[in-house]
């Protein structure tokens, strides 16, 4: 195994450029055929503060394709796993539809496709393993989102987090989210 | 059976391309991939969303006409995705463009030509062929052209695929061509930037976001109004640290990640503007060498602004005189490239062309126009038109430049003016309108007018993709092809990476329409005038211009655009500035002005405030939307299919006539200061706004028939502008003098 590293993709969205304009959220649903109404990603806004004095921030939001999934856990059926470079997949012909995931994930980030099976987020893997980033991020007009291999300390999202301030987002739940929020 | 299996193959070949993929075939084998319950990898299949054929050419979701590439699977349309070649959209798109096919597919689209059966504005048709439809058409324009003179008919227009009206209007002999896009739109600063500098800014905008140091932006709301271009050079910049002064009554996303938010009281504008100037100007900030060189007038603004301190500014504006002054300083601190965004959608008050030159004169404060980071100057790719016949002089001039000299310095047809003329049937009457890809109904103020206009005519002809209202009021409905579906003229612009790029139909036209160039073409046969559309095809006339251009009309094909050598577009890359003004220079005390009988120097005047219990009306962008053009679109209306009314937290809490206070989320009816009341729409009760202005995102409440699904969603801002300031300078209908008071849903 010599020279093999296990990958761990992960995302950094950088909430100074995000401009909460959803390309991402209609790119993905284009590139994954997503039905009308199912979304595998979405836009959040913070607010803070009383007229004048505001703070927002606008985040870009997905699964966060945690290491320790409370998703994979719940599955009965082993449809839910965890996939190439730590990604959290379902697998549609063995997901019987039963939500276990749906009610223990705490980001809501997967919806039931029509089809009967839960669906979600792939980071785009059929995309990443031919070299192109996931949708989102190859259609962000700010590019906001940067997809990378934290496994590799040179990669740029690994030297992006190391020079910029960041943060996860309900991090306390303990399943060690990989979608990291720079500020 | 099939479909598992079919599943399955596509897997077992991903898992090889993976393993082949990385850095060893044993890692397929074993490392990459991990799971808790199973032995084996369950790859993500393909969605199969990339196309068998992938077609480059421009999208027509909004003006900025980006660069795309159609995915086209099975010969249908399965993704939009940004041209990486075009430097328009340097492969990125706004989610307007991705959502095209939301356009292309939508059940509501106009599918056959029809014909009016009974009274104007009831939506009533029948479909007729195309050969009925326009021989109808053709028959009462020849009518008119005998009995009226050609000048009697007018076209409005929006959109690329106008070129082929504007031509055949020329061929026909009228002037009236008319773009609401202009008076209704970005005419104020294009006169402004003229006859400062001598050149205006044209679309896309010769402005360098990208290296600006400092921007600011006064009530435009960069990425809420998705200028793809300019939001992605806006996030570059502001990746590279540039500041950032936001200036707007609402707390904008821009807002947000600004260092100064000035919270301006609406319509004050310019008493900030000289404020910044005066202290700019007293406190030495200004670029002493490039005054000195380029500007005319420069005493005379000194005196004119000595006074109008941000002390003087405060009760006016509403803002802190500290707040006034530091973010003046950091302007300044950052010339020349220190950009104040021009704006596009400027007509507001009827005093917009001065305060626009407000903002030229401050660029030129500070240096920035023809320098990087500043206002650049393009030129475009030599593009000879297609050799055609010279079209006619028209024997009348526009229906909107009556003689007795009304908005002297207008320098395009005023579409409310032809309105206007249309139902005053003076300077002579107007007795055809042809409207193209424009829903006059929502574009011009004070739609009673319109509708009043539109009962002198004998003919309306309106040319779209989707049944707008102004459809509903026409003789006759002619289903255009989308932008997805038809070939269009070349698009040449002026831009700091010059290109020409290409429009080709990425499928056949759907239903029975027809791409405009075809229809405009049948026409003009029809008039006795096919002899200016001499031309095989769309292919043949566009390989024409390419090849009287020299360049490789397969190449544009393939990639959709063909680039030119990028020239120099600033001081820094070695342009000597020159001005094509009278003087030749800068003008910041402009003569012109003060020989029309307009201030020459910009002056602040109050305007009518909101009298109690009611609030300005403003409004904006969404990024999902282009005007009411796009809020039909099922893909980008998943997201936003209805507007909102801002609300300020404690006007909500206050208001009179609600049971319980106001919440987001309840819905509310907007009643102007003429009684005109909205349909129902939701509140955003929000901290993000001041209290004395509501905002609505312009484009909703529609009322046609047709659009099944944007039907009654939300409410119209254009319904509520009963009343409107005019431009006396160039005849913009200035938009944010209306006022509405909240009320409750009548039960």
């Amino acid at each position: 195994m010599r020279g093999i590293r296990k990958r761990r993709f992960a995302m950094a969205v950088d909430t100074r450029r995000c401009v909460g304009c959803q390309n991402c959220v209609l790119a993905c649903g284009a590139e994954n055929g997503v039905p009308l109404g199912s979304f595998r990603c979405w836009i959040e806004t913070e607010t803070d503060g009383v007229f004048p004095e505001l703070k927002m921030e606008i985040r870009s939001q997905r699964c966060q394709h945690c290491s320790d999934p409370s998703c994979v856990s719940a599955c009965p059926t082993g449809a839910s796993h965890i996939g190439l470079g730590g990604t959290v997949l379902v697998d549609h012909d063995l997901c019987t539809g039963c939500k276990a995931c749906i009610a223990s994930c705490p980001y809501d980030a997967r919806y039931v496709h029509p089809d009967g099976y839960v669906d979600k987020c792939t980071f785009c893997l059929h995309r990443v393993e031919r070299g192109e980033g996931p949708a989102c991020v190859s259609g962000c007009p700010t590019k906001a989102l940067v997809f990378g291999d934290l496994s590799d300390p040179e990669s740029a999202l690994s030297i992006l987090l190391r020079e910029r301030q960041h943060r996860r987002i309900t991090p306390e739940r303990g399943t060690e989210p990989n979608l990291f929020f720079l500020s | 059976m099939g479909a598992a299996e079919g599943a399955m193959s596509i897997s077992r070949r991903q898992f090889i391309k993976i393993g082949a993929i990385g850095s060893g075939v044993a890692a397929g084998a074993t490392g990459l991939t991990s799971n808790w319950w199973n032995l084996y990898a369950h790859p993500v299949p393909d969605p199969g969303t990339d196309g068998d054929r992938v077609v480059p050419t421009f999208c027509e979701l909004c003006f900025w006409k980006c660069g795309v590439l159609a995915h086209v699977r099975n010969g249908r349309v399965t993704k939009i995705v940004g041209n990486p070649k075009h430097p328009l959209s340097k492969g990125r798109l706004c989610p307007r463009g991705t959502s095209a096919t939301g356009l292309l597919y939508d059940p509501d689209r106009l599918k056959q030509p029809l014909l009016r059966t009974r009274k104007r504005g009831e939506e009533t048709f029948q479909p007729v062929s195309w050969n009925d439809a326009l021989d109808y058409v053709a028959e009462r324009l020849d009518r008119i052209r005998t009995e009226h003179g050609p000048e009697a008919l007018a076209l409005f227009t929006h959109g690329y695929g106008g070129s082929w009206w504007t031509r055949l209007m020329g061929a026909y002999g009228s002037p009236n061509v008319a773009a609401p896009s202009y008076a209704q739109c970005r005419g104020p600063r294009e006169v402004a930037f003229q006859l400062t500098f001598g050149r205006s800014l044209g679309s896309p905008e010769s402005i360098d976001l990208e290296n600006a140091r400092c921007i600011t932006l006064l009530g435009s709301h960069l990425g809420e109004n998705m200028h793809n271009t300019q939001v992605q050079e806006f996030a570059e910049a502001i990746g590279r640290g540039a500041e950032l002064v936001v200036v707007d009554p609402r707390f904008s996303v821009a807002a947000s990640k600004a260092k100064f938010w000035l919270p301006i009281k609406p319509g004050t504008d310019i008493a900030l503007l000289l404020a910044w100037m005066q202290v700019i100007i007293s406190e030495k900030r200004y670029d002493l060498d490039y005054v000195t060189q380029h500007a005319l007038g420069f005493d005379e603004l000194k005196k004119h602004v000595e006074l109008f301190t941000p002390e003087w500014a405060h009760p006016i504006t509403g803002l802190d005189p500290g707040l006034i002054r530091e973010s003046a300083r950091l302007i300044a601190a950052h010339r020349p490239a220190s950009l104040i965004h021009p704006g596009r959608h400027v007509t507001w008050y009827g005093d917009d062309t001065q305060r626009l030159r407000a903002v030229a004169i401050l660029a030129a404060l500070l240096g920035s126009w023809g320098r990087r980071g500043g206002f650049l100057l393009p030129s475009s790719i030599d593009v000879p038109k297609y050799p055609a016949l010279k079209p006619p002089t028209p024997g009348r001039p526009p229906l909107d430049k009556p003689t007795d000299g009304h908005y002297p310095l207008a320098d395009e047809t005023l579409a409310s003016g032809v309105c206007d003329a249309t139902l005053t049937e003076a300077p002579y009457a107007a007795k055809g309108w042809i409207v193209y890809g424009t829903n006059l109904i929502q574009a011009l103020p004070k739609p009673e007018r319109t509708i009043e206009a539109i009962q002198k005519l004998d003919l309306l002809v309106t040319v779209d993709v989707l049944p707008v209202e102004i459809a509903g009021w026409s003789d006759v409905v002619l289903p255009e092809s989308t932008y997805l579906e038809r070939w269009d003229d070349l698009w040449s612009p002026s831009y700091k990476e010059p290109f020409v790029a290409v429009r080709q139909p990425a499928v056949a036209p759907m239903h029975d329409s027809r791409p405009g160039s075809w229809i405009a073409r049948e026409l003009a046969r029809r008039l006795g005038l096919g002899d200016y559309f001499r031309w095989e095809d769309p292919q043949q006339y566009l390989r024409s211009r390419f090849d009287a251009a020299g360049l490789d009309f397969r190449t544009a094909l393939r990639d959709g655009v063909v680039l030119g050598e990028a020239g120099p577009v600033s001081e820094e890359d070695g342009i000597e500035l020159g001005f094509d003004t009278p003087s030749g220079k800068v003008e910041l005390f402009s003569q012109t002005l003060k020989d029309a009988g307009f201030d020459p120097l910009p002056t602040y005047t109050p305007h009518e405030e909101p009298p109690p219990g009611m609030f300005r009306l403003l409004s904006g962008r969404s990024p999902l939307h282009t005007f009411g053009r796009t809020t039909n679109n099922r893909v980008s209306g998943q997201l936003v299919s209805e507007n909102e009314v801002w609300i300020n937290r404690d006007v909500a809490a206050a208001l009179d006539g609600f049971e319980s206070p106001l919440k987001s989320g309840d819905y509310v009816v907007l009643e102007n200061q003429d009684g005109v009341r909205s349909n129902r729409v939701r509140a955003k009760v929000t901290e993000r706004i001041r209290g004395d202005a509501v905002y609505l995102v312009h484009g909703f409440g529609h009322t046609a028939k047709g659009l099944s699904f944007t039907r009654d969603r939300g409410a119209s801002d254009s319904a509520l502008v009963s009343r409107y300031a005019v431009d006396p300078i160039m005849g913009g209908t200035g938009m944010n003098v209306n006022f509405v008071r909240i009320v409750p849903v009548e039960a």
